[in-house]
């Protein structure tokens, strides 16, 4: 009855970034992540920031969900740039509050990395967004392909990812199932000590377990009689194409980059 | 004891995209001491229904109550252990729910929850297990190293320790071989009989709802569709037939010898001895056949 | 039901048969050495385009007859052929690609994160190229009436959805045997009748064996043949009819017959002459009819 679960943070929509195939988009994001690093002048950092923002806005992805990816990381965000804030003690003195010196520096340094984070989190976030679980799961399959030859159980990982997210919604029904039962013979999940909520839990992690060996067991079996025996001689239904959209955006990224060497200080 | 729904409605995430109405102004009785079933397709409100049953849920709006306890929209129910106490619920497939390292120590589980003695503990689990028909030598055995019956025997039987009053049983059957399912559905009958309890069957068997039931109330997009006597209820063919449900294979053959040989021969519970007697009689057009 | 081991090689015309067939000779099988056997001296066979049921109670080893026919158990004594080839574990892949199984539990055969992938799942296995699969894919959902639901997620779907994929994903392999092993026990009474009808259908459109094992006794009368286990032996081969007009001693193992079975039985008890036994209920108001007019 509860069909309403989505898995990860995927918000589907109609859009450039989502259209990009999976790998360009971690391939890109990794890059970023370098390269928020070399940013050192407010031009730098502004056009990083158009690039982050310009790429949010185009994923048609609405902004309470983007913000709600941020939340965890808020408290993180304020408390470096106080961080920096305090410790820092360069530069004039913009204001002396009851004796604690605010200097100049420190606020353009606690910005700054705070907008690092931001950006990084912000960016980061999109990939999520943007990309379902399984077409992650895809990218990094290939991205990881040349790990196959120093024998990397390459596509066992990625079918081991696909298969958990296929379940995750089975086990959470079954976790809910199971509550129920145990608290239907009188188990309480919702008061008493901290120990007696630890010796609730035990009635409702055994059969979870139990089941979760025995689906894997069936689940093996099913797959072995439909012929499955590992990655080799495989071919696949699903596959990743990097198209037009991609490489619009790399040249976008590219000149990115190329402005950012040039604006730095 | 008594069980009364009162104008009871309930809703999956109010106000979410994902609202969804389970049940919708359903209102009926239950007497002490009788054996209901509850029909419907799968998503009808069954299970939502029966969720009300020990408090498990709580309506969005209207009343439940159960004996002296009352589960109303928007107030908290401080006797709710006391409700699950006196309302055993048998899930389906109710060896999911096994834990324990020995079949014993899982049937004491509720009892023990319930602030049951020892001692009386002890006695419980010996009824419980004389009544599912598991033999004793299986108590101190892991739950998990028996057959799929004898767990589901073990799972009932911790229900059955917690004395109940009312026993609520979701599809007990599913899943069983035909004699399994004969040998569980006779015996919560023995029991209902035996410690006159009150039961509460949800299934899917139209011909268990017909052997088992005194009342049947059948579900149909979280609304209440139809109530009434087995007998009643299964007159009604057509009402049946619009929600996608069968008669039982009884009543339907009946129904077709009448059709086409314009015998009419109504079904009162009898045996198919019984039936056959009476059908032969009518079929020979009343002609002695000794 | 003996066979004899040459039998097979008599004429030409008796191999191109055992290309199309699944025999078992004198297969024994327990699951280790101090085990109890699940099966002993089991020999049948299941020709080309028949649609056997397997029957018995819950331990009598109808199960792991399913299992010994793609490989995913050995037996310990005798041998099992599928198209004439032994099943071996060099020739299970082979195998495999011909016996499709639908198993019980809709949820623990489900692959796939959405229906597609799932159909995909054993051509991927099995290598077959990409364009081939989507051509496959359409069609195979197609057959079981899915069509709408090709990205849909599992946990979106119903338990009678879930088997018809299952059994999507074994016709797009293109089998020559389908094995369902209870695949309608866990369902409700609607998901049951869509997956007899499923079932029927693609019988009927393509060349195929099936093979269903069960409990339900509806699903038995529609079998062209039925084997009855009873303690990992074949206890009794014939037709529904063969086999529902013994009663008693199927009771006496745990089984049950048919109403209107049980009726026949009884009406005849009360005097009135059923000529043969009934399996629908169409039949045995025939009788009554005649009976009827001829008074």
């Amino acid at each position: 009855m509860n069909n309403s679960m989505i898995i990860g943070q995927y918000v589907p929509a109609e859009s450039v970034i989502h259209k990009m195939d999976p790998r360009s988009k971690i391939a890109i994001i990794f890059f970023f992540v370098l390269i928020v690093f070399f940013a050192n002048s407010v031009m730098s950092y502004g056009l990083l920031t158009v690039f982050g923002v310009t790429a949010a806005a185009s994923s048609k992805v609405p902004l309470r969900f983007i913000m709600k990816g941020l939340t965890p990381v808020w408290f993180l965000i304020i408390f470096t740039f106080l961080l920096h804030l305090i410790v820092t003690k360069e530069g004039d003195v913009l204001y002396n509050l009851l004796g604690w010196k605010i200097y100049e520096e420190g606020v353009v340094q606690g910005a700054a990395i705070s907008l690092r984070f931001f950006l990084l989190i912000l960016v980061t976030s999109l990939l999520t967004l943007t990309t379902t679980p399984i077409e992650i799961t895809d990218a990094i399959e290939e991205l990881l392909g040349p790990l196959k030859k120093i024998r990397f159980p390459v596509h066992e990982l990625a079918l081991m990812m696909s298969i958990s997210l296929r379940f995750i919604p089975t086990l959470m029904q079954e976790t809910e199932k199971i509550s129920k039962a145990q608290a239907s013979r009188g188990v309480d999940f919702r008061t008493g000590s901290f120990k007696d909520r630890l010796k609730a839990i035990v009635p409702l992690l055994v059969p979870l377990f139990v089941s979760a060996f025995k689906r894997a067991e069936e689940l093996a079996m099913a797959m072995e009689a439909r012929g499955y025996r590992g990655g080799e001689g495989r071919t696949k239904l699903r596959e990743l194409k990097v198209g037009k959209v991609d490489f619009m955006i790399y040249a976008l990224f590219l000149l990115v980059v190329i402005g950012l060497f040039l604006t730095r200080s | 004891m008594d069980i009364t729904f009162d104008q009871v409605s309930y809703v999956y995430q109010p106000g979410s995209p994902f609202e969804h109405r389970a049940l919708q102004d359903i209102s009926f009785s239950i007497q002490s001491g009788s054996f209901v079933a509850i029909i419907g397709h799968t998503g009808s409100g069954k299970s939502t229904l029966l969720q009300h049953l020990n408090g498990l849920m709580q309506p969005t709006s209207g009343r439940v109550s159960v004996g002296p306890y009352d589960m109303e929209a928007g107030k908290k129910n401080k006797r709710l252990r006391e409700l699950r106490e006196k309302v055993g619920v048998v899930f389906q497939y109710p060896e999911h729910q096994l834990f324990e390292e020995t079949v014993s120590k899982d049937i004491a589980f509720g009892p023990e929850n319930f602030g049951v003695e020892e001692q009386e503990i002890q006695t419980r689990i010996t009824e419980a297990v004389r009544a599912t028909g598991l033999s004793e030598e299986l108590l101190e055995r892991s739950p998990f190293d028996l057959s799929g019956g004898q767990m589901r025997r073990v799972a009932i039987s911790g229900v059955l320790a917690m004395n109940p009053e009312v026993l609520v049983l979701d599809e007990p059957t599913a899943g069983l071989d035909p004699s399994g399912q004969r040998e569980i559905m006779d015996m919560f009958h023995n029991l209902h009989k035996e410690k006159q309890l009150t039961t509460v069957l949800v299934t899917h068997s139209m011909e268990d709802a017909l052997k088992y039931a005194d009342h049947i109330i059948i579900l149909n997009n979280g609304e209440m569709y139809r109530e009434g006597t087995p007998l009643e209820i299964f007159k009604q063919k057509e009402a049946l037939e619009a929600v996608q449900l069968d008669v039982p294979e009884v009543i339907e053959f009946l129904a077709k010898v009448e059709e086409k040989m314009n015998i009419r021969l109504p079904y009162e519970g009898q045996s198919v001895a019984e039936l056959a007697k009476d059908l032969a009689r009518m079929v020979k057009g009343g002609r002695d056949l000794e | 039901m003996s066979h004899f081991p040459g039998n097979s090689q008599l004429s030409r015309g008796g191999e191109e048969l055992e290309k199309n067939q699944i025999e078992f000779r004198n297969v024994s099988f327990r699951y280790h050495d101090e085990a109890p056997w699940v099966l002993r001296d089991v020999s049948f066979k299941i020709d080309a385009d028949e649609w056997v049921a397997i029957i018995g109670h819950n331990g009598s080893g109808k199960s792991t007859i399913a299992k010994l026919m793609n490989g995913l158990l050995f037996p310990q004594e005798g041998e099992i052929l599928v198209s004439g080839q032994k099943v071996e574990p060099d020739t299970i892949w082979d195998v495999r690609k011909q016996v499709g199984m639908v198993f019980q539990n809709p949820d623990n055969q489900f692959v796939g994160t959405t229906v597609r992938d799932d159909v995909a799942f054993g051509m991927e296995n099995h290598g077959m190229p990409r364009e081939l699969m989507v051509e496959r894919i359409r069609e195979s959902l197609q057959a079981v009436s899915m069509t709408d639901y090709e990205r849909q997620e599992p946990h979106r779907l119903s338990g009678g959805q879930k088997q018809r994929v299952a059994i999507a994903s074994v016709l797009a392999v293109s089998p020559k045997y389908i094995i369902l092993d209870e695949a309608t026990a866990m369902l409700d009474p609607k998901g049951r009748k869509e997956i007899m009808q499923t079932i029927r259908d693609v019988q009927g459109a393509r060349n195929l064996s099936l093979i269903t094992i069960t409990h339900d006794l509806q699903e038995v009368t529609q079998a062209d043949r039925v084997i009855v286990m009873n303690n990992g032996e074949v206890w009794m081969e014939g037709t529904p009819r063969d086999i529902f007009s013994e009663k008693d001693r199927l009771i006496d193992i745990g089984l049950d017959t048919p109403f209107i079975s049980k009726l026949a039985d009884e009406l005849m008890n009360a005097g009135l002459t059923i000529s043969r036994e009934p399996l629908n209920h169409q039949e045995l108001l025939e009788e009554l009819w005649t009976l009827h007019s001829t008074k």
